[in-house]
């Protein structure tokens, strides 16, 4: 899947390693929730880049602990219409302060990219198709958003009392 | 009532062009229906028997007369000259074409009005008591939070993608005209014992196949809290609310599952780490900027006299006109249930008719009700007979509001994808039936209220009459439920037992009266009768020789 980061395609660091699978030599790996808890300690003794896939019933409060040594947070959409990822972002943000990338991955829709970026989501597998001027169109279709999220971005209530 | 600054008009038109882009993208087949659907849904417009419908967003239900002309004009020129209310307060237009969209929103934006989240499964469009700042028994005016909360919840981040839809109900009196108990989420304005304003929240209510009563979950959350304590309340549902079954994925079954107290506990958890971040505080400058736009009219000291008139006026005024908080001011309500119409139609030629009577006689603004009728807020007592007369001259005067033919119906199997039966032609029968104005008054106030599937849109559940429409081998059946209650004493209709022709159904409704007329005490409405005597007698008379017809 190409990954869309800081607004560009770039490589991605990382290698997801499904339950059952060896590790690759080289990489960062992603590996599911209920291998990194079987393996954390071997994960981080041997890995600098060490990520965990949640699926979209995992709530990342499990993570807490380890979150300062985790490099990334992939939230699975397992189709558009589940919504939960959007609140594991927001907390693993606003709530848990995570500042590692927390990734997207999982069948979406360009209209739901701006959502996921106001909640925190800044790094998103996209589908083959998907072209950066699709990207950034639906990032800035909107310009400013009534209410406070995990991106900082002013919200209409600030700028009017400018 | 509230103005768009350049910021809110500003985001209805990046809406309306982000709409614009999707329509195309769906027209040159690059999504697909079933990726379409959820965005156009967040936009309003559903996919009907016959045709596309879209639901306009009304916010708390108030419109200007220029935003009313608006809905004329969409009649007239994009559908076939008329517009139906909703018992959510919206309007819905049920023929436009896909390719029009885009320009009636823009249309729309033209006079501060749009479709966003009339529809799909996010915070739809916030509804509110309809006699909000007119009715003489009100705390506060619940407009102001329901605009926050339009702003607070329009294109949220987290909560668009919800398990399933999410609808928000706000009063400010003690009397509940909003049905703040049959809300996924309910506000209440309340005064505690230091004789501040605050807010009581109520979650879980709801309709459809398995209806609730909302419970408290926050007895006085302080003004400033209120976004924090919604946010707690969607999060909690947003993670745990079911996915797996489209049935059980509203919150009212999250709520039962978990129960008042651990769903109290979760939110209060939730609440305390949301106040803490601080970031959705509302201070008091923000309200009251909010508050200034719903500031009341000026009014004029006048006598407070009821003007005399001819029968019909006297009529009129006993079931459509109540008290307003200002002496020489009367709250005016204009019946959309003509004996033997479609409940809650209005044409375009009677739209912009009322727009013109409002701007004659200085009335701001109308409402929409959950009633499907209109409402008059502020209206001068002695205005009341030449508005009258206009309203006759409209066939907008039936004097009904209240009584029994003044019936709540969904649009059902004529227009509707989901519906199993018709509605309208049994409201239609039932309200020809009781069309004698001497029987109704006899009667007194009762509410019919009719669904044409299980999924409740005309409120069924919540009718002293409720009835049900379902399809058994291919034919249209009707269940009667008895004794539900939308106002502030909600209750839950029970049903009857099984159901009757599409023949029957108003024999049937008419043996049930005629066992009220019979069993009840003085002063006392159907309601009333059916707490005290139970459903046996009813069930005794209505069923008579049909039990034959009946599956």
């Amino acid at each position: 899947m190409p990954l869309i980061k800081g607004g560009v395609f770039v490589e991605d660091p990382f290698f997801f390693v499904p339950d059952g699978k060896a590790y690759p030599d080289e990489k960062g790996v992603i590996v599911t929730l209920a291998r990194f808890q079987g393996e954390r300690d071997t994960l981080f003794a041997h890995r600098n880049l060490v990520g965990v896939r949640l699926a979209s019933n995992e709530n990342p409060a499990v993570l807490k602990a380890d979150l300062h040594r985790l490099a990334v947070v992939v939230l699975e959409f397992p189709k558009f219409r589940d919504g939960r990822a959007f609140s594991w972002a927001r907390m693993l943000r606003t709530r848990f302060d995570y500042k590692g990338e927390i990734r997207a991955t999982g069948d979406f829709l360009l209209d739901q990219l701006a959502f996921m970026a106001r909640t925190g989501i800044d790094a998103f597998e996209v589908r083959q198709d998907v072209t950066l001027e699709q990207f950034h169109h639906a990032m800035t279709e909107i310009s400013h958003p009534y209410q406070p999220a995990a991106d900082g971005k002013k919200t209409i209530r600030a700028l009017r009392a400018r | 009532m509230y103005r768009y600054d350049e910021f809110d008009a500003r985001f209805v038109a990046e809406r309306v062009a982000q709409f614009r882009g999707q329509v195309a993208r769906r027209l040159s087949g690059e999504l697909n229906e079933d990726q379409f659907k959820p965005l156009r849904l967040m936009n309003g417009l559903y996919l009907q028997l016959h045709a596309y419908m879209l639901r306009v967003a009304v916010p708390y239900g108030t419109l200007s007369s220029k935003q009313l002309r608006m809905q004329a004009h969409i009649a007239r020129k994009y559908d076939k000259g008329y517009g139906h209310f909703t018992t959510r307060q919206n309007i819905q237009f049920n023929w436009p074409k896909l390719v029009d969209l885009p320009d009636i929103l823009a249309d729309l934006a033209t006079v501060e009005m749009h479709a966003i989240q009339t529809s799909g499964n996010c915070i739809r469009n916030v509804t509110a008591d309809h006699f909000a700042g007119a009715a003489a028994d009100e705390i506060e005016d619940p407009r102001p939070i329901a605009e926050i909360i339009r702003q607070w919840s329009s294109l949220h981040p987290e909560f668009s993608f919800l398990p399933r839809k999410f609808k928000i109900a706000v009063g400010g009196s003690p009397r509940d005209r909003a049905a703040l108990k049959f809300h996924d989420l309910a506000i209440e304005i309340v005064r505690n014992d230091a004789g501040e304003t605050g807010y009581k929240v109520l979650v879980g209510g709801g309709m459809g196949r398995t209806p609730y009563i909302g419970y408290v979950v926050g007895e006085f959350v302080a003004k400033p809290d209120i976004l924090a304590f919604l946010e707690a309340v969607m999060r909690v549902y947003n993670e745990q609310g079911r996915r797996d079954n489209i049935y059980k994925a509203r919150i009212k079954i999250l709520a039962n599952a978990l129960g008042a107290e651990e769903m109290r506990r979760q939110t209060l958890a939730e609440f305390e780490e949301i106040r803490k971040a601080g970031t959705l505080r509302v201070p008091q400058e923000e309200l009251d900027r909010i508050d200034s736009y719903f500031k009341p009219p000026a009014f004029e000291n006048l006598t407070d006299e009821m003007p005399k008139g001819d029968a019909d006026f006297a009529n009129w005024l006993k079931s459509n006109v109540s008290t307003h908080r200002m002496p020489g001011y009367a709250i005016a309500t204009i019946s959309l249930k003509p004996i033997g119409g479609v409940p809650g139609d209005a044409t375009a030629e009677q739209m912009d008719a009322l727009a013109d009577l409002m701007d004659q006689h200085g009335i701001a603004e109308i409402r929409v009700s959950h009633e499907q009728n209109l409402v008059l807020p502020h209206v001068r007592k002695k205005d009341l007979p030449v508005i009258h007369a206009r309203l006759k001259e409209l066939g907008l005067a039936t004097p009904n509001a209240g009584l029994i033919t003044d019936i709540i119906a969904c649009p059902g199997l004529d227009y509707c994808d989901l519906a199993n039966a018709r509605s309208i032609p049994i409201a239609q029968k039932i309200s020809e039936r009781f069309a004698d104005l001497d029987r109704q008054h006899h009667i007194g106030e009762l509410k019919i209220k009719i669904s044409g599937c299980i999924n409740a849109c005309g409120h069924h559940h919540a009718g002293h009459i409720g009835i049900l429409g379902v399809d058994k081998k291919g034919v249209e059946y009707y269940q009667l439920q008895l004794g539900g209650s939308g106002a502030e004493d909600a209750s839950i209709g029970e049903i009857l037992g099984p159901g009757f022709g599409k023949d029957e159904i108003a024999d049937a409704v008419e043996r049930v009266i005629g066992a009220y007329l019979d069993l009840r005490n003085d002063g006392e409405r159907f309601l009333d009768t059916y707490r005290r005597v139970g459903i046996v007698p009813f069930k005794n008379v209505a069923y008579q020789d049909q039990l034959h017809a009946a599956y």
